[in-house]
This record gives structure tokens, sequence and C-alpha cells, in this order.
């Protein structure tokens, strides 16, 4: 990892582009590869020969600053502009006129205030954290063992787990529809069979109860999750040499002790990665509950996200709305330097 | 660095320098003869009655019309980017509540004196107007009346209700074996708010007076339907079109529904409906219906002159006929209205309800959305028994009040 905690998590799915444009900045001469790497502390010095004459030097840095160009605009343009103007319009009372006139006072912290003020402002970090704590324990749990399961080879495995990605590649405004449709009340599947099985008496009010539409929304969020989780360590498992499990195996360790002291322990950078790109995109959810709930009834799937969404766009109050995705931003963030943290922590340790 | 690398790699920065500022060139320009309108009018049969009225009344007036279409929910903020990119549509079509939203931006063109709007009802024109003066004019507007299935309530021998009492009667004695009394929107949008707001007036209550006892009387008797088990909670995630697929289904014996449905009930076979106006409080009540409907409103430009005169056609009575009667609307007009009503006795009750009509933004303009959010929520509440009715007002009227 060549981050630095102060960069935000939003950074981090960014932080391809920027590996790729430094990669390519890296390629046109060797001279520059081996500066490149020099940085890294790979290669020793002495190597870079052209680099004496100070001329070519000057404008190898400008040519490499060049390529870097592309890549800071984009950052710039794309996340920079837009995450300062947030910030910006967090401390403003932003009204539909200031679109227009382009004028909105500036007005302190009023904005925060009145978010944290805000009856509101607990039941939905609340939710949230709910929300991003089950989806994430049971994306990743059962990502986890779906991934176990396709590492034994067996007829038709590959078609199965191409299958499974299929959740992936719905786009979520259709997952969502068939879940309002499989989770309702009076006519959804999913009663129809409890009540067929004999495990519930009555219909359970899924969506329009405030006791059950958490687990709702949570369950359709987990189902959409399954496939990264389960790709992703999928691609870890394989990267484990098979000859550690025989070498095991011949020392008479049985499943759980080769899941518990190989598999386990030699997943874990993959697993930090997977769990912290999960938060990402927990944290932040809003068109699954947007249309499962429309973060009803009576706020209990209210999030962040989707309150934020509301102030801005139903109340049109802009400078509210921007602070509490601000808020959203630096909870993400502080995950992220945790992460972060722990990455450096076990780097140091090796 | 070989010479021809290095041209590569400037040649690279160059045209993304060159391409970022060039975004500009992206905006349309459209000549002085030709008339953009934005408008939501996605779905049949609005969506051809448009293209055709402005089509005819385009070359009446000598212009060629060009329509952007979108969603409704990005209709007005892509009128805010607009107006801050100083890019607005010549016409715009917007749902009556947004209306105040947009005036209060400044960006609009009072359309006093410049159209024609002599004789219009008067909640039509109260519905367009903006602290005093008139920004948007509607050539229809629709409202809520109760829906019910012919045969169900014939086999039951039952009659329509007119009273909330005999709305709670019915409802309770037509529920039973896979279907609902009665099935209406309490979503947690402006839907279920303005589906509440004839409970709500009807009972004299205020929206800027959430927690009066006439308020507590309106949702105690919503809430009753509710608990009596005549109305799905279900209804709590149902949209109007819901609600209506509901009844169309035989899951509902009667719906709370808009005119909009009357097209799409004409074109299925399986429900004999029928459709009264909406219960009152007591015999001999006027039903308080909210006004509804879309807005023509003109944005202040270069050509703004040439829009109203677009904007005058469309209102003229015939054109206005002709699309209220595709959009099964009422005419802004009481005699055009009766005309239509001659040709469909259906909408009989909508027209009754139109001059009683009330403009949601009339008292609160632009602090009508938080009041609205405020309903809903209270509404779901209610409905889940997380709240009774009085704490539950109480607490919206503190939201509201926190809000605005």
């Amino acid at each position: 990892m060549t981050m630095t905690p102060r960069r935000g998590p939003v950074v981090r799915i960014f932080a391809g582009s920027r590996r790729l444009a430094s990669r390519l900045a890296a390629l046109p001469n060797r001279a520059s590869t081996a500066k490149y790497k020099l940085r890294s502390g790979a290669l020793p010095a002495g190597r870079h020969a052209p680099l004496a004459d100070p001329r070519t030097s000057k404008r190898q840095t400008l040519a490499r600053l060049g390529f870097y160009v592309p890549a800071v605009l984009y950052l710039a343009v794309f996340f920079g502009y837009p995450l300062a103007a947030n910030v910006v319009m967090s401390f403003q009372d932003y009204t539909v006129t200031s679109f227009y006139d382009g004028g909105a006072p500036f007005n302190g912290l009023a904005n925060y205030a009145a978010v944290l003020g805000d009856e509101l402002f607990s039941t939905t970090l609340w939710n949230t954290v709910v929300f991003t704590v089950a989806s994430l324990a049971f994306q990743f749990a059962i990502g986890l063992g779906l991934a176990l399961f396709f590492r034994r080879h067996f007829p038709l495995s590959g078609v199965l787990r191409a299958l499974l990605l299929l959740p992936w590649l719905l786009p979520l405004l259709v997952s969502g529809t068939v879940f309002r449709w499989l989770l309702d009340q009076d006519y959804g599947v999913v009663n129809h069979l409890l009540l067929n099985l004999g495990l519930i008496d009555d219909p359970v009010p899924w969506l329009v109860s405030p006791d059950h539409a958490m687990a709702a929304v949570v369950i359709a969020n987990v189902w959409i999750g399954i496939p990264f989780n389960m790709v992703i360590l999928y691609g870890g498992l394989t990267s484990i040499s098979p000859q550690l499990y025989e070498a095991a195996a011949l020392d008479g360790a049985g499943a759980w002790q080769r899941f518990r002291h190989l598999t386990w322990p030699l997943l874990r950078p993959v697993t930090s990665v997977v769990l912290m790109l999960g938060l990402v995109y927990t944290i932040k959810a809003f068109d699954v509950v947007m249309v499962l709930t429309q973060a009803g009834p009576a706020d209990a799937t209210q999030l962040l996200s989707t309150w934020s969404y509301q102030l801005s766009f139903t109340q049109l109050h802009f400078g509210q709305g921007a602070a509490v995705g601000n808020v959203l931003i630096v909870i993400a963030m502080l995950f992220a330097l945790v992460y972060l943290r722990a990455v450096r922590r076990e780097q140091a340790g090796r | 660095m070989p010479a021809h690398r290095r041209r590569i790699a400037l040649a690279a920065a160059t045209t993304v320098l060159v391409t970022v500022p060039g975004c500009g060139l992206i905006t349309a320009e459209t000549g002085p003869n030709t008339l953009t309108v934005a408008d939501y009018y996605t779905a049949e049969p609005g969506n051809t009655a448009l293209t055709e009225i402005l089509r005819s009344c385009g070359e009446e007036t000598g212009v060629t019309v060009v329509r952007e279409v979108m969603p409704r929910s990005q209709l007005v903020p892509k009128l805010l980017r607009d107006g801050a990119a100083d890019t607005l549509p010549d016409l715009v079509l917007s749902d009556n509540p947004d209306l105040a939203k947009l005036a209060s931006t400044g960006a609009l063109l009072p359309l006093d004196g410049r159209v024609d709007t002599d004789g219009f009802y008067d909640s039509v024109l109260a519905a367009g107007s903006y602290q005093g003066d008139l920004y948007g004019v509607a050539p229809g507007v629709n409202g809520l009346a109760l829906f019910y299935d012919r045969r169900v309530l014939a086999d039951a021998g039952l009659q329509p209700p007119t009273t909330w009492d005999e709305l709670r009667e019915t409802a309770a004695a037509l529920t039973g074996d896979d279907r609902y009394g009665l099935a209406l929107s309490a979503i947690g949008t402006e839907e279920g708010t303005w589906q509440f707001e004839p409970f709500l007036w009807g009972a004299g209550a205020e929206l800027t007076d959430l927690d009066s006892p006439e308020a507590e009387t309106a949702l105690t008797f919503w809430a009753s339907l509710f608990a009596d088990g005549s109305v799905s909670s279900s209804a709590l995630n149902w949209q109007q079109s819901d609600v209506a697929e509901q009844f169309v289904g035989g899951h509902a014996a009667m719906m709370i529904n808009g005119s909009w449905q009357l097209a799409s009930l004409d074109a299925q076979q399986d429900v004999d409906w029928g459709v009264v106006p909406l219960p009152v409080p007591e015999a001999g009540d006027q039903p308080a219906t909210p006004l509804g409907g879309e807005v023509w409103a003109v944005p202040e430009g270069e050509r703004q002159e040439r829009a109203v005169a677009l904007l005058d056609c469309v209102l003229a009575p015939d054109n206005m006929l002709q699309w209220a009667r595709l959009r099964a609307d009422v005419p802004a007009h009481p005699d055009v209205a009766a005309r239509l009503v001659e040709e469909r006795p259906d909408l009989a009750p909508f027209v009754a309800s139109a001059p009683s009509a009330e403009a949601r933004t009339a008292e609160l303009g632009t602090g009508y959305p938080a009041v609205s959010q405020a309903i809903s929520t209270a509404l779901q509440r209610v409905a889940t028994g997380q709240l009774d009715p009085a704490e539950a007002l109480a607490r919206a009227q503190r939201e509201a009040a926190d809000a605005s």
C-alpha cells in the first residue's frame, strides 16, 4: 500500500487510476522506470546513469509530470471540486434561489447545528450502523462460505459461479423492485412460502412495519453484495498454494484447523480489502433503500444517505443535506484510517 | 527520452487541457423560432396529447417546438441546474406544488395580463400564484375521488359511501377473503400527504396548524381504517399507481385515486367500476380535495413573448377541451368543463370538486415540502402504531416549524 493516511476512502476507489497513471508515466523509457522503482526502494542506487546530465533530467521530470496531468486533472475535476463544493455548501444557506442568482450567504455552523439537533439524527445514525454492520457481516460470511465451496472443483462449478454473479450485474433498481414484490405482505412469495411451511402464522409485514423493514432492506442488500465478496475472496483463495494444504493434511490437520491456521491468516490481506471496500459501498447505499421502502415506514430505514437526499431534494435545504453528506464522508474516512493503520502495522510486522 | 515520445506526451497533456474548458460546446443553441419545452409527460396518453397540441399551436403561432421529456423527479433538479447555467427552456410544464419554489427563484415571468385566464376556476389560478402574482396556468387539473367495484358493492347490497361513517362501515363490510375494503396510498412522500389532505381539510384543519383538534379528528378517522383492517398496511408502501393495480386486480373493493386513472381504467375489462365524490365528514359537506395537475410556466428570456403566444394558444377553449379529453383532466374553465362532462359523465365527481379544490402551496408557498414531509411521516407513525394521532401531529408540527 502506498497510501498515506490523510487520503479519504473515496480516493481508494480512484487509487487504481492513479496507480495506472504512475505506471504509464514510468513506461516511456528505462530511466524513468528506474527512478520510479527507486522511489519505492526496489532498485539499488547507481542504476540511473542517464540522469547525470542536468538538462536531460529536468526535461524528463517535466515529461513525467506531464503524464501525471490527466490523472490529477481527473481527480481535481470529478473528485476534488465536488467534495470542496459540498464542504462549502454545508456552511451556506443554500436555497433554490441560490441556483439562479448564485447568492448563498454563509451561515457558519447553523446547518450542522440544525442537523445534529434534529430528532432524526440519532435514529438515522443508528440505522446506518445497523444496516452497515449487518450487511457486511452476512455478505462476508456467505461470500466466504461460497468461495470455500467453489474452491473444490466439481462439474459445472464454473457455470454456477458465473450464475452467482448475476445479482452483481443486475441494475439495483431491478433487484430492488423484485425484492419489493417478493417481500409484499399480502401477495409476496416469501410470506406465501413461510405460511405454507408453517413457519409463521400471520403474514410478516416485511416492508411496512418499523420492526421488520430494516431486516428486509438488509436481506436485499446482502443478496446484492454476496457476489462481490465471493469473487474477491475466491481470488484470494486461489492464490494460496495447494501444497500448503497437502502439507497440513499430512501433519494431520483437520478441515477446521486448516481453515483456522492456514486459510484465515493467509487470506487476511484480501479479507481486509473486501471488508473495507464493502464498508465504503454499504455506508453510502441509497438506491436499494429508496426502491424498497423509500426510507420508511416512519423513518425506520432512514439512513444518512437517504436523509441527505431528502433534506436536499425534498425539503430543498441544500446546506443541511450537504452537512449530512459530510458527516457520512467523515465516518467513512475514520474507518479508512483504521484500515490503513492496520495495514501499516501488518507490513511493519513482517 | 526520444523526441517523438516527448511529443506524444505533450500532445496527450495538451489534449486534456483543451478538452476540459471545451465542455461549454455541449449546450444546445436554438434559433429564435424554435421554442424548447421541459416536461415529464413520459407516459401515454399525456405524451402524445402534448406533442400533438404543441405541434398544432406551433403551426398557428409560427414556431417549432422541441420537447425535453424527463422523469418527474428530475424536472426540478434539471431546472435548478439550467437556472444556474442560464440555459432555461422557454416553457415549463411543472407539477403545481413545485411552482412556488421555481417562482421564488425569480426566474419566471409573471403571467397576469399576458395570457387570457378570464373565467378560469379561482382554485386553478390560486394554484398557479406565488405571493399574489400568477406564474403558472393549468389547462386542466385533477383531483381525488372514490372509485368502487360495482359488482362487489351490488353483491353486498351496499351503496357507495358518501360520509366518513359510511366509508368506514362499507369498507369494513367489504373486507374479507383476499380482498380489502379500501385501497389508498399512505407512502412516505408527497403522494401520501396528498391523499390524506381531503381528510385533513374535510375536518376543518389547516396545513399551518398540524396539531389542532381538527387535525387529530382527521388522523384518528384515517387511522381507524387501518385499525379495522379495511386497508392493508401495505398501503404504507403503495404509490397511487400501485393502488390502482390493487383495485384492478380485485384486491380492493374501493380505492381513493385521481382522475388520471380514468384512461387506464377504461382500457381494462376486469373490473366494472364507478366513481363518486370523496366521502365527507357529515352529509351535505363539500369535498375538500387538493388541486392536482401540471401548470405551464414561462421562464424569463429572449423568446418569452413567443412562449406566451404559444401558451395562449394551448389555453384556448378548443385546445383545452382536447387536452382534457385525452388526459381525463378537469378543464380549467367551467364552460369547457361542462362541455366535457356531457361527453364523459364519469368525470362529473372531479368537476364537482374543482371549484372547492385547495391549492397546496397557497398558504405555505416554498414551505410546503417540509410540511408535506412532516405529514406523511406522521401518517406512517400512526398507521404502524408507533405514536397515537395526537403525539404524531405534535411531532409533525414541531418538525414542520423546525424546517421552515
